[in-house]
């Protein structure tokens, strides 16, 4: 364990080996790949019962929408759930990854999982990356010690609060948040609050938009309000349809017969022990 | 020693998206109505079409402050040819102004992606499409701004415009009704709304 053998590669972890030559492909003007980001509104906030989560549901690449319907309220643990926002493999991954985390320390101790070992699960694998994953998470749940709403930045900072927004669309969310949420809000007037944030971010904000998402935890029941609001229809749809009639031209067909398999069917020999 | 560079720009991208298709005897220019900056919209209401003579209208994405000081010029440099002339400049006459007037700014470009359109001397609907410097071309269709990119493929399948370089000169106007080219110009930007951020499904549209 003393000597050091320097042919082991690296465990883990990024390889920033091509870093040198990524900077002499963008001297000379090759634009790196583009990823796909969720620029979006997520929210979350603490009424008498429990939490609820709110979140967009559009995925950006660049100024192009890739998903018009994508799920950003994952699964973390039967009564916890995690709102993600930054790049979308980013969140998945980190997400699943705890989930599973979460789910063997279940069986090990036979208890129901804590909010706050998510939190300490995933705060400490963001401070490892040094911000290089770029995951900003709402996370949300009810356990024995009650309910509980932290946000997490990617770095691997923490924040526990009655209320949050993350996301580009979070100041438009925030606004209003700060100007409505109150206290022992009873739950629709939660799901009516979270929601008006949501539209807010959805409307005001570019990097989000489609359909609203909203999640309620309370103790030992959720509800995953999938698509809770569309109010993005689309806007005009042509009577009469339109018809696609230039084909790709054909040049030349050719046919290649794969050989031909053929099977041998044995009568009944019994195979040997 | 590395080249520095600037801390500042002078652009910035409004964006939005433009469209205009010839017909035998009309022209509809669409433009939609969102101005933005970054991921913050500015206001939701905002006209990118400007009526520049009697048979001319011209739309333009890009950068707003620069296509308000280029419709001023245009409109300015047109008042001119009416007290010179006697008479309203024609389509094709706007559309070799407008060149000028971009290519004059040719090493502090003008950052307006145009799309001009309206009837020529004989009635017939024309459009011609630019480039930020002047580049131009008489189309039967074009499309441009940030969601040119999701609608000129679609209006390449639906009215094909055939090429300029042809002999003999085929007409560059689509076969299209008025009333057909309406509705495609509004499916158009239904659907670029659906996948791009800039562009919104609320358009104003013009037909000569």
């Amino acid at each position: 364990m003393s000597k050091l053998d320097f042919d082991v590669p690296a465990k883990g972890g990024f390889s920033f080996d091509l870093c040198k030559r990524n900077d002499m492909l963008m001297k000379k003007g090759v634009q790196p790949p583009s990823y796909r980001k969720t620029g979006t509104t997520i929210v979350g906030l603490i009424f008498q019962d429990g939490v609820i989560l709110g979140a967009d549901t559009r995925a950006t690449e660049g100024p192009i929408v890739c998903d018009k319907n994508c799920e950003k309220i994952h699964y973390m643990a039967p009564n916890i759930y995690c709102c993600g926002a930054g790049t979308a493999a980013d969140t998945e991954a980190v997400t699943d990854m705890v989930s599973s985390q979460l789910q063997l320390h279940r069986y090990h101790t036979g208890r129901e999982s804590r909010v706050i070992t998510a939190l300490t699960l995933l705060k400490s694998h963001l401070f490892n990356y040094q911000g290089y994953v770029q995951a900003a998470l709402v996370l949300g749940g009810v356990d024995v010690t009650g309910p509980h709403l932290h946000t997490i930045y990617p770095h691997g900072s923490t924040d526990t609060l009655p209320f949050a927004t993350m996301g580009s669309g979070s100041l438009a969310a925030m606004a209003v948040f700060e100007s409505k949420y109150h206290e022992g809000l009873t739950r629709d007037e939660g799901i009516k609050l979270v929601t008006e944030a949501i539209c807010s971010g959805i409307f005001n904000d570019l990097g989000s938009g489609s359909n609203v998402d909203v999640c309620v935890i309370t103790k030992g029941h959720k509800e995953y309000l999938r698509n809770h609001l569309l109010p993005n229809p689309r806007s005009y749809v042509s009577a009469k349809g339109f018809s696609f009639s230039k084909k790709t031209e054909v040049l030349l067909t050719k046919v290649t017969p794969l050989k031909e398999k053929v099977e041998i069917i044995q009568a009944g020999e019994a195979m040997e022990e | 020693m590395t080249k520095q560079h600037a801390n500042w720009s002078p652009y910035d991208n409004n964006g939005g998206t433009c469209v205009a298709i010839a017909g035998a005897d009309y022209c509809v220019i669409a433009a939609d109505t969102r101005m933005s900056t970054g991921y913050n919209i500015l206001t939701r209401d905002y006209s990118k079409i400007c009526k520049l003579a009697d048979k001319c209208l011209m739309a333009s994405s890009g950068f707003q402050a620069d296509v308000r000081a280029l419709q001023k010029q245009l409109s300015a440099r047109h008042l001119i040819y009416q007290h010179q002339h006697n008479k309203q400049m024609s389509c094709p006459a706007m559309a070799q102004l407008l060149s000028n007037t971009l290519y004059y700014k040719r090493f502090f470009p003008y950052y307006a992606f145009n799309v001009l359109g309206g009837l020529d001397t004989e009635g017939k609907g024309c459009v011609y499409t630019y480039d930020a410097v002047g580049s131009y071309e008489r189309v039967g269709y074009s499309a441009q701004g940030s969601g040119a990119t999701l609608i000129t493929p679609f209006l390449d399948n639906q009215l094909k415009s055939p090429s300029p370089l042809l002999l003999p000169a085929k007409d560059a106007v689509t076969p299209l009704t008025e009333d057909e080219a309406v509705d495609l110009v509004k499916v158009v930007f239904a659907s670029a709304t659906e996948r791009d951020i800039y562009t919104v499904s609320s358009c104003v549209y013009r037909v000569l």
